[in-house]
Order: structure tokens, then sequence, then C-alpha cells
């Protein structure tokens, strides 16, 4: 037997088994339409609610944008992904509550395995935010000077922050071990999302705000998913937005990672 | 024949509602995790959105307001009802599904008491609830300006807007008896706050939303309980805000009335 072929027997049953899981993730989904209504609902509140309340704010000196759906149409995209990535989480608790993780763990499967799977879904499951988004920001007039890039960056962005707090999400549901850790998950998520550039401008902010939303990792992400909508895409506004993914990725998902390894017998 | 039964029946339902009222007061407080997002949550917006909108204050459309934190006490302190009143639905609703309701039903316990006591309870953590969110914002330079006065009205509407919102999620608690759907009740309360002059003023919005936010019955209720905060108290703001949270509660209560004959029907 070759070394090849050796990997190639170890590789085919790994992403088998991600496939396995996400397809499984997947078909809850399809099952239940309850679970995508707030993957639908929430995306497009943010867009319309925000954009309806807060419109009068365009009209501050200097903000940078007429329609204050183009500058409020990211943060809809990368918070409703965000809450894509928490649902993931959920299900990994409801999972861990009926047992089907511990069952995971007794079984000849690589453990990495149990945590790449949902964190496919959770990517699978970003792409309908900021679809939805995109959809209600057409009919209400976002611009798309940055043209079909902007579209791409803001698919990456929305994607890499689910698949971050998708990570986080497990890492946290791991430690705890039960749905409670939803709330915490929920909180942490809000707390990144709103002190940062989401609503306006960092030359706006003022007092705390200001410090809190210019070192925020979520700042880099939504500038990211945003740069298009009001302007060129430039490789300035991406690469911090990535390396936030990068890293969040990696640190959180190593996380999860360890979490597991605690649970196993 | 004792001294109870020779009562008046309707101080009977009263005394049974009052016990039935702490109770429900008291097993809210023994679960900080219940109502610590009801403080926390609505101070968190308020720290950003104020730090956030400062700028829009100077805009010539905007109300003649001291600070943004000011314009917006009267929408934190919503928020936090809100939630305070839709975990009185999800306590009913845990009652329901421990089978605790059932025991009471099962008691000499007036039909009335039962729902007076949990919508009661759920009025008094709200008082509370605003007056602490109230100091807070005293501490923090955002004060009513019609001081002790304003203060008081604002607790009240607070209390009589708690009845009126917890209404929908008693309803839906005693329609499910299940707590995750009288959860599901809160976004849809958040949405309808949203879509008001809560967080903005509806002078700089425009278009249809401006039309829904305009005809928001919370837009009624939030606008003369912003002007007490900010010009100071005043019996006809006290009234246009009280008339508008009895015509809401009107169409809440009476929601929740229908549900709990007919749990009492399958009870």
């Amino acid at each position: 037997m070759t070394s090849t072929h050796v990997s190639e027997r170890e590789f085919s049953p790994y992403w088998s088994t991600v496939e396995i899981l996400t397809r499984r993730a997947l078909v809850r989904l399809v099952r239940m339409p309850s679970l995508l209504i707030p993957m639908l609902v929430m995306p497009a509140f943010f867009a319309v609610s925000f954009t309806g309340t807060f419109e009068g704010v365009t009209r501050v000196e200097a903000f940078p944008t007429d329609e204050f759906i183009n500058w409020v149409a990211a943060f809809a995209m990368v918070q409703g992904s965000i809450f894509a990535g928490i649902g993931a989480a959920g299900a990994m608790a409801q999972d861990l509550d009926n047992g089907f993780i511990d069952r995971l763990l007794v079984s000849p499967i690589r453990r990495s395995a149990i945590i790449v799977g949902p964190l496919v879904h959770t990517a699978t499951r970003a792409l309908v935010p900021v679809t939805v988004v995109l959809m209600i920001g057409t009919a209400s007039g976002l611009d798309f000077p940055g043209g079909v890039a902007a579209v791409l960056i803001a698919y990456v962005a929305g994607i890499g922050a689910s698949l971050v707090l998708g990570a986080l999400g497990l890492a946290v549901v791991l430690h705890i071990g039960n749905i409670r850790a939803m709330a915490i998950v929920q909180v942490l998520a809000f707390g990144l999302m709103f002190p940062s550039i989401g609503q306006v401008p960092l030359s706006l902010m003022t007092g705390w705000l200001y410090d809190v939303a210019r070192v925020n990792p979520a700042t880099n992400v939504i500038r990211m998913a945003r740069q298009g909508f009001i302007g060129d895409v430039s490789w300035a506004d991406t690469w911090p937005g990535l390396l936030v993914i990068a890293i969040g990725i990696f640190w959180f998902g190593g996380w999860a990672r360890w979490e597991l390894e605690q649970r196993a017998p | 024949m004792t001294a109870t039964v020779d009562r008046p029946r309707r101080m009977v339902v009263i005394e049974q509602a009052a016990i039935l009222a702490r109770r429900s007061v008291v097993n809210t407080w023994r679960q900080p995790a219940a109502w610590t997002p009801s403080i926390i949550f609505p101070l968190m917006m308020a720290a950003i959105y104020s730090a956030q909108f400062e700028r829009v204050t100077e805009l010539p459309q905007f109300p003649e307001v001291d600070s943004f934190l000011q314009f917006i006490l009267p929408a934190t302190i919503l928020q936090g009802i809100s939630f305070n009143a839709g975990e009185a639905g999800s306590a009913l609703a845990t009652d329901i599904e421990t089978g605790f309701f059932d025991r009471l039903m099962a008691s000499p316990v007036g039909r009335q008491s039962v729902l007076i006591g949990r919508l009661a309870g759920a009025a008094a953590f709200s008082a509370l609830l605003a007056a602490v969110l109230m100091v807070i914002f005293v501490v923090f330079g955002a004060a009513p300006e019609g001081g002790l006065a304003s203060a008081l009205a604002i607790v009240v509407i607070a209390a009589a807007l708690s009845l009126s919102i917890g209404g929908i999620s008693v309803a839906v608690a005693l329609w499910t008896g299940s707590p995750e759907a009288t959860q599901a009740v809160f976004p849809l309360t958040f949405i309808a706050i949203f879509v008001s002059s809560a967080f903005f003023p509806t002078e700089l919005m425009s278009g249809w939303y401006k039309t829904a936010a305009e005809a928001n019955p919370f837009t009624f209720i939030i606008d003369p309980t912003r002007r007490l905060a900010i010009d100071g108290f005043s019996f006809a703001d006290l009234g246009q805000a009280l008339f508008w949270i009895a015509v809401v509660g009107v169409f809440t209560l009476g929601l929740s009335y229908r549900a709990y004959l007919a749990r009492l029907r399958r009870s």
C-alpha cells in the first residue's frame, strides 16, 4: 500500500463525516421551517427598521452617504450572519442535551470533524441573511459603486463573521454543556456588534464608544463588508477584516476543539 | 359561619390577588437571570445610542433636549418593562408546565385572582424596574425636567404599560402553556417598539416608515412620556399616555382574559 493511497483513505472518511454532519444539520433546518424564520426575519428587520428609524442621521454634516441603507446594509448582513452562526451553536447545544455528541465522541471518527461539520453548516446558513439584505437593499435603493466585487466581499464578510461567532458559540456551548449557554452567546454577539461602526461612522461617535469601536474587531469586518456599497473595493479596507476572521476562526475553533477533547471519555 | 365567608367576595379576590402578586414578585426577584437582562440590555442600548447619536440632537428637526440620553429615557424604560412583561408570561407558562396552575384551579382560589395576581405582580416589578433605571439615568446626568413629579408619573406609566404589554405574553402563555413559545413574543414587542418614536424622532423619518411610526400606538404613549422627561410634569401628558395605554390594554387584556377562559374550560 503506497503512502498516497493511505493518505487518500484517511482523507476521505474525514470529509465524508463532515459532509454527513453538515447534511444532517441542513436537513433539520428544512424539516423545521420555524428555524428558518429568524434567519429570514431578523436580517430583514435589521435592514428595514434601522434604515427607517435612523435615516435622519445622514443629515448630519460629513456623514459618508446620503442613503442610510448604503451604510447600514453591511451591518444588517453581518448581524444576520452572526445570528446564523449562533443558530448552529444552538443546534450543537441540542445535540449535547440529547446525547448525540456523546455518541459521536465514542465512535471511530476524527473529533475535529464534529467541529468542522457544524461550521460548514454555519457558513451555508450565512448565505441566507446576506442574500435577504441584498434583495431588500436593492429594492430600497442600495448603491453598488464597487460592482460585483461589492457583492462578493459582502458574502465573504457574512460567511466569515458567521464562522467566527459559530466557532465561539460552539466553544461556549461545549464549555457550559447545555442550551442555557445560548443566552451568553447572544449577549456576546450583541456586545460585539453594537459598539462598532455598524450604525454610524467613527467621526460621529463621542466619548467611550469611539475608543471601543476603533479597536472592536467587528469594526474591521463591517468596514470590509460595507466598502463596495459606499465606494470602490480596496485591499486596504479588506485585509483587516480577513485577518480578524482568520484569527477568530483559528482561535475560537481551537478553543471549541479543546473543549470537545475535555468532554471525550 | 366563619369571618372569611362573611367578607365581601370582592375583598377576598383582592386579597388572594395580592398574595399571588407578591409570590410573582418574589419569584422574579429570586431569579436574577430573569430580570437582569431587563436592566442591562436597555442600559447597554442607551449607552451606545447616546454616544452614537449625540450629534444628531444638533439637527433643527430634533426636539430640544439636554442630551440624547435624556431623549432616550422613555425608550429605555419601555424596553426594560417589555422584557419584564414578557417574563411574566413565561413564568405563567412555567406554572402551567409544572402543574402549579392546575393545583391553583383545584383549590378554592377565586378564578379572577390568578390572572389579576400575575399581572399585578408584573406591574409592581415594572414600577421597581422603572425607578431603578430612572435613578441610573439621574446619576448619568439625564434627570427628568419635572423632578420628582415627572419621575413618579413615568413610574406610573411604566407600571400601567407593563399590564398592557404583559397581557399579550400572558395570553400566549395561556394558549400554549409553553415558556419557549411565550418568549418568542418578545421579538414582536421589540419590533413594535422600534417602529415608533422610541429611539428617534418621527420628524427625521420619511415615507411609509414614518407613517407606520406615527400611527404606532407606542408613539402615542412614548411622546407624552418623553415630554414629561424633557419639558416637565403636566397632567395632560400623563393623562394622554395613560389613555393610550388603556386603549392598548383593552385589546391585550381582553385577549388574555379570553385565553384564560379557554384554559379554564380545558382544565
